[in-house]
């Protein structure tokens, strides 16, 4: 849920990201969602569409990576793929694991099209 | 080095000469999309560390007994801790008044239509509680088994309830709100002589398929009470030295221990 305030806090870490780097507008931006992230990939594509207007990112495409979840096992070691509600270990049956993959919400990398550097215009 | 005659151009670095000629530029970023929440929510927890406070989050359904809970635990235990509260709602400040009543501080947070608290709102309520002598501080979080869980409010722990009343699948269904507890809460367990479909032992499983060995204790506030694991649990963590969140429970910590 809430995937148009995450649309707001991203556009927010990307305007900054885009006048630190002098752009002229922002091509592409990839984020990676886990799957136990709490949000919704297809949901973030669509408030992104409202959410990016105006913005820096007016006519920037929105790539999201996801990730599914991967659990360690605090018992047997193995590293498991596995789903949201099913964070056992897959090797042994162990209930004690870490996440180690599938809870991000992040944003991953901001493509920009930069600025020409300009000469200073000659004296009159 | 010079910007125009590609003097210090190597292969690392070609890539953004071109971008000077007017291409584009790549940044890699790497940054959580919550990072404002978290960084509130880290301040709000420095406050509640420097005081000393140990600052409980619950969450549940609404209507799963959280403020039951909390009555529960004031009449228990006000003569031996200092408690505060902060509410959650969306409306009405019905909660924070049955807090108030038992002689205990609540502030009622009331965010009209959002459905969930967020560490700007707890940090605006803290300006309202001061801390100085406190041992212990929940934060009844807006009744919601989706949206709290996302977001950090500072706190140490986080306590999710489960009543009877309810499905025993829940865990199942809402994941990510109950392997964010360090402890789930049986409510309601009075009723369970009339809730036929309720199977503890269910519950139980699907918590431990989320893969935290979260512990699941039972309470009745109504009928024949019984608060006694809770409040175990409870005087076990107001003992733990609260200088490094050793079971905190906030997504960042937690996903640091973890990846630890």
């Amino acid at each position: 849920m809430h995937e148009l305030s995450i649309c707001q806090s991203l556009l927010a870490q990307v305007a900054e990201i885009s006048l630190n780097n002098g752009a002229k507008a922002v091509e592409r931006i990839v984020i990676e969602v886990g799957a136990l992230a709490g949000v919704e990939p297809a949901l973030l594509a669509r408030a992104f569409e409202f959410a990016r207007s105006g913005s820096c990112a007016a006519h920037a495409e929105l790539a999201i990576e996801t990730t599914q979840v991967t659990v360690s096992c605090m018992v047997c070691g193995a590293q498991s793929r596995t789903v949201p509600n099913r964070l056992l270990c897959r090797a042994c049956g162990g209930y004690r694991t870490r996440i180690v993959a599938g809870d991000e919400l992040r944003l991953l990398r901001v493509e920009l099209r930069t600025l020409e550097w300009q000469p200073a215009p000659a004296a009159a | 080095m010079c910007e125009t005659c590609g003097c210090g151009v190597t292969p690392g670095n070609a890539d953004l000469m071109r971008a000077r000629a007017g291409e584009g530029t790549a940044v890699d970023v790497l940054k959580d999309l919550l990072a404002v929440n978290d960084q509130v929510a880290a301040h709000n927890r420095e406050h509640f560390d420097a005081h000393g406070v140990l600052a409980i989050n619950l969450m549940s359904s609404p209507g799963a007994g959280k403020t039951a809970l909390l009555e529960g635990t004031i009449a228990a235990l006000r003569r031996r801790y200092r408690i505060v509260v902060i509410e959650g709602d969306l409306e009405t400040d019905n909660d924070a008044a049955r807090i108030r009543a038992q002689g205990v501080p609540a502030v009622q947070i009331t965010t009209g239509t959002a459905c969930h608290l967020d560490a700007h709102l707890v940090h605006r309520a803290l300006h309202e509680l001061p801390l100085a002598g406190v041992d212990l501080l929940f934060i009844e979080n807006v009744g919601n088994l989706v949206c709290p869980a996302s977001f950090d409010l500072g706190q140490h722990l986080n306590v999710t309830l489960l009543s009877v009343a309810e499905g025993d699948d829940k865990p199942a269904k809402y994941p990510v709100i109950f392997r964010a507890a360090d402890l789930v809460v049986l409510s309601k367990t009075d009723l369970l002589d009339v809730m036929d479909d309720f199977d503890p032992l269910r519950a139980a499983a699907a918590l431990a398929a989320l893969g935290r060995g979260t512990p699941m204790i039972r309470t009745a506030a109504r009928r024949t009470p019984d608060f006694k694991p809770w409040l175990e649990w409870l005087e076990r963590e107001l003992a733990c030295p609260r200088a490094v969140p050793a079971s905190a429970s906030s997504r960042i910590a937690a996903a640091v221990a973890l990846r630890a």
